[in-house]
């Protein structure tokens, strides 16, 4: 189990994340105990300045939001790309600097497009 | 027996220990932060901000705690119970582990991982998941307006601070953050790195979701978007995550660009010499957190179509291209680092 070196760099982060999610549980959990619980229709119903709640709120909501989601996917992922470039750039030297050039170039004519398009005006 | 507790207990006990090291104070710096806050807004509109609770209300924060605690927990009746009651402990949760790769001195830092900036990249990419569980199961309209807007602006954001991260991994050639820190820097470097610093500085404001780009919780058309419905703890779990994350994000802000635990400006004054780097540390992360005060008290909230603007139009072309000349300015002049 610890002779693993590279594995064990990590042991820390996977006990930090069992005891902070177990803090979370904790505090929700005492909370939840000691407050006095006394719901009524009223109070549990959802919050809507005063409204009885008239439609179903988990359903249309505007395109744009999908496209903003779209849009963020391609540019991370390309981030993802970035991120073994920039720390190796000192060993690939200008082969590697121009390489980058040219797909961020491509990326770059997607992106004046998608701005020609309109995708990104929210008017 | 007896050996299996030396060999594995005691390591993972120590780990635990550490790991409370850093939890507890960081939990005290999140509850004096917003005492800081109050007191910071408070002086610039020429008000006392909270005196009541003990010499100059320096319990308030306490007391709002257990306030908080004590209060009854509201399930609305329509949101999906499971769902709504993981996104505030998973927005909690993460603000929390981010901190495990964080160096505080040189050597003080619980996990030194080769990747640590890729990790807390991935770590706060995660934070929009709990905001969009929370606005998805409260099932209000408020909430799911807030959640949908925070996330929108998040994502939107951390493509630029991804590209900031990027040029800082050109300069230093790391991806951990000790040696991002000690990396040596030329002047003209970090003159290149300034505006990146600005864009950074601006892109966390709107990362956490704060002043002027508090859209999703916008009080005067939203009541408090994502977190709307929640009450008690759950509530205070936001919260809670909310004020790490942004000490988080200053904290990142230090490491990258103020040169984390070392004395600002470069100063070695011999009487200096024995503060040690955790205060240094301390003291450019408040400077940096000021500044989200400082805006928050000064700038106007934006609209949405601006926030998005800013965001796509401005950002992210300006970083793009910025890093291309960083990157070409850095080969030209033969100063990328080669381990």
């Amino acid at each position: 189990m610890m002779d693993h070196a590279f594995l064990q760099d990590y042991l820390p982060i996977l006990i930090f994340l069992m005891i902070a999610g177990g803090m979370a549980v904790l505090a929700v959990l005492a909370s939840w105990l000691v407050g006095r619980q006394n719901p009524d229709p009223e109070k549990i119903s959802s919050y809507e300045c005063g409204f009885e709640p008239f439609a179903e709120t988990q359903g249309k909501f505007d395109v744009r939001f999908y496209l903003v989601a779209i849009l963020f996917i391609i540019f991370d992922l390309e981030i993802a790309f970035l991120f073994p470039w920039a720390v190796s750039l000192g060993y690939t030297g200008a082969f590697g600097f121009w390489s980058m050039v040219v797909f961020l170039g491509i990326l770059t004519v997607g992106f004046i497009y998608e701005w020609k398009k309109g995708a990104l005006e929210w008017e | 027996m007896a050996e299996f507790f030396s060999e594995y207990m005691l390591p993972v006990l120590w780990i635990a220990a550490k790991i409370m090291m850093i939890v507890l104070p960081l939990l005290g710096a999140v509850a004096y932060l917003t005492y800081a806050e109050r007191k910071v807004l408070a002086a610039m509109q020429l008000r006392q901000g909270p005196m009541m609770v003990g010499p100059f209300g320096l319990l308030q924060p306490l007391a709002d705690g257990l306030k908080l605690f004590s209060k009854e927990m509201i399930f609305p009746q329509q949101s999906s119970k499971i769902v709504f009651v993981l996104a505030p402990m998973l927005t909690f949760t993460l603000s929390l582990v981010a901190w495990a790769v964080i160096p505080f001195d040189e050597g003080l830092v619980l996990a030194d991982i080769n990747v640590g900036i890729l990790y807390l990249f991935a770590i706060s990419s995660l934070g929009v998941y709990g905001i969009l569980m929370a606005g998805w199961a409260s099932n209000s309209r408020y909430a799911f307006l807030g959640g949908l807007r925070s996330a929108a602006q998040m994502v939107s954001y951390e493509v630029s601070i991804g590209f900031v991260i990027v040029s800082v991994m050109l300069v230093t050639g790391s991806m951990n953050l000790s040696e991002i820190v000690l990396a040596e820097r030329v002047w003209w470097v970090d003159l290149l790195l300034f505006p990146m610093f600005v864009i950074f500085v601006i892109s966390i404001l709107a990362e956490t979701n704060r002043a002027p780009f508090d859209l999703p919780e916008g009080e005067s058309e939203l009541v408090g978007g994502y977190n709307v419905e929640y009450s008690a703890m759950t509530f205070a779990l936001f919260f809670l995550g909310e004020y790490a994350n942004m000490i988080l994000m200053s904290a990142i802000a230090v490491i990258l660009f103020l040169g984390g635990w070392l004395p600002p400006f470069g100063i070695e004054f011999a009487w200096l010499s024995w503060v040690p780097g955790i205060v240094w540390f301390g003291l450019k992360t408040a400077s940096v957190l000021f500044i989200f005060l400082w805006a928050r008290a000064t700038l106007p909230r934006y609209r949405y179509d601006q926030l998005m603007r800013l965001g796509w139009k401005v950002f992210l072309p300006f970083t793009l291209v910025w890093l291309v000349v960083i990157a070409g300015a850095l080969l030209a002049g033969d100063a990328l680092p080669v381990m």
